[in-house]
């Protein structure tokens, strides 16, 4: 192939004046950070909320709880970015939606872009929280009425600790996956690390140097999260149990 | 709160919506779910290989799938494509494929990493005795996997194969950042022209939720239908 290679593009300046290339690519995984980490504290908060609300008996509240991961997992997640920053604006009283509007970049679309992806989380987490529950035997529950708690007291006590350290691992990897698809935050315009790839191979037309650079990053950033989470899974592992992997269709 | 929207804007679009855009997703879904069933399967009976070297080229390959963004991958096959195909072809220079043939190479490459690790679920899921029986019997590695593992792999799959599809449907309107002309692309473009884009975008998410739940439920109802009673 008849690709001119110039890897010391990576150390030119770029044309906005902040730098060098590799500098505004790191700035992009900054962003990328900033967003999903946002966003996974959104999605873990309601998560937890939502997934333990569905396991418990009463029908409505479960009911409820299902209805809202419908609606979040049967919508494209770019789709649920456009609704967020095109739409939702447009339908609050309009001196809010202007005022959203007018909010200037890049916090224009961060703002959006973390409330998206954290409620779009926030489902995988549900269900994640309520596979945990319900994978504990009945008698725990039974045991915490036994001895006089509360259903709360039950959750709070004896449910939740242990459903939270069994599901550690696939928390992981949905973490992962805020990682990765804060990358759709680019087309509500937020420059995140693979906008930045993109619009560095704009500014240079190094479109190979661009994406090879921004995958590397994804890897080594990938493996930080495995190995940090790794030390913390080995830390809260529940005694006496065969800490399996669950697998799951998903992304 | 829907006074001065102007939901005629559907009506008049439509036919393009759903003619052009709704095919092309449709399209793509079916070929690129076909294509990663078919080297998903084969990348799983590589890394369930006995030889070393397999085992690990697949495994690298779907580890760096399964690790980097959609959109970053869908950019990278957008641009390294035509290079390929211009150097096989001999051209010497880059030959351009257009969108739907980038985003179908790009989908089948990136989901078979995905469908990959689903049939190797399913056929570590099949006991070790079916595999030497069929050695018993005389059958080769190739007859023992097509006739023995690999139907039971698929059904006990079936469900899982399926849900990853509807993701796979979800996820090919990611080819709005190349331009193409897929259900979000068309109606994306209907809305900048005409400035619809609260009508045109909420019809989207409707359109979206309703063949991705319906697909759903009747997974769900296959699931508890072909269920093996063991």
């Amino acid at each position: 192939m008849n690709y001119n290679w110039n890897w010391s593009i990576l150390l030119a300046p770029e044309p906005g004046g902040t730098g060098i290339y590799l500098k505004y690519l790191f700035v992009g995984l900054g962003w990328t950070l900033a967003t999903a980490l946002a966003a996974w504290v959104i999605a873990l908060t309601i998560g937890s909320v939502v997934g333990t609300l569905r396991t418990t008996p009463h029908k409505w509240i479960v009911r409820l709880g299902n209805a809202y991961v419908e609606i979040f997992r049967n919508v494209p997640l770019i789709v649920q970015m456009f609704l967020w920053f095109f739409v939702v604006p447009e339908l609050l009283p309009k001196g809010l939606g202007d005022w959203i509007k007018q909010v200037p970049p890049p916090w224009g679309s961060y703002l959006p872009a973390v409330l998206c992806l954290g409620l779009f989380t926030s489902i995988r987490v549900a269900e994640q929280v309520k596979a945990g529950v319900q994978s504990l035997s009945r008698g725990q529950g039974m045991a915490g009425t036994a001895l006089g708690l509360t259903l709360a007291q039950s959750y709070r006590f004896v449910l939740l600790p242990q459903a939270f350290r069994i599901v550690l691992p696939p928390l992981t990897s949905e973490f992962m996956n805020v990682i990765k698809n804060s990358s759709v935050a680019l087309t509500i315009g937020l420059l995140e690390l693979t906008g930045r790839a993109r619009a560095m191979q704009e500014f240079s037309f190094k479109v190979f140097e661009a994406f090879a650079a921004a995958t590397v990053i994804y890897l080594l950033t990938n493996l930080l999260v495995v190995f940090a989470m790794r030390a913390l899974e080995k830390k809260v592992r529940v005694p006496g149990l065969i800490a399996a992997p669950m697998s799951a269709a998903g992304h | 709160m829907f006074t001065g929207y102007d939901f005629d804007v559907i009506q008049r679009s439509w036919v393009y919506l759903f003619r052009d855009g709704m095919t092309f997703t449709l399209t793509l879904t079916a070929l690129a779910m076909a294509g990663g069933i078919f080297f998903g399967t084969l990348l799983a009976m590589m890394r369930l290989s006995k030889f070393r070297v397999l085992a690990m080229a697949a495994g690298g390959y779907v580890n760096l799938m399964r690790s980097l963004p959609l959109v970053l991958v869908i950019f990278w096959f957008f641009f390294l494509v035509p290079y390929i195909y211009g150097w096989l072809a001999g051209a010497g220079k880059p030959i351009p494929i257009g969108a739907f043939y980038s985003a179908l190479i790009t989908f089948t490459m990136f989901e078979a990493a995905y469908y990959c690790e689903i049939m190797r679920a399913g056929i570590q899921s099949i006991p070790r005795g079916q595999v030497w029986s069929g050695y018993a019997l005389g059958l080769n590695y190739w007859q023992t996997m097509g006739q023995i593992v690999l139907p039971q792999a698929f059904r006990n799959m079936l469900p899982v194969l399926l849900t990853q599809t509807i993701v796979l449907f979800q996820d090919t309107s990611l080819v709005y950042v190349i331009s193409a002309t897929d259900f979000l692309g068309a109606a994306a473009k209907v809305a900048n022209r005409d400035y619809r884009l609260v009508e045109m975008y909420t019809f989207v998410a409707v359109v979206y939720f309703i063949i991705s739940y319906g697909l759903s439920t009747l997974v769900k109802s296959l699931q508890s239908r072909i269920a093996i009673i063991r």
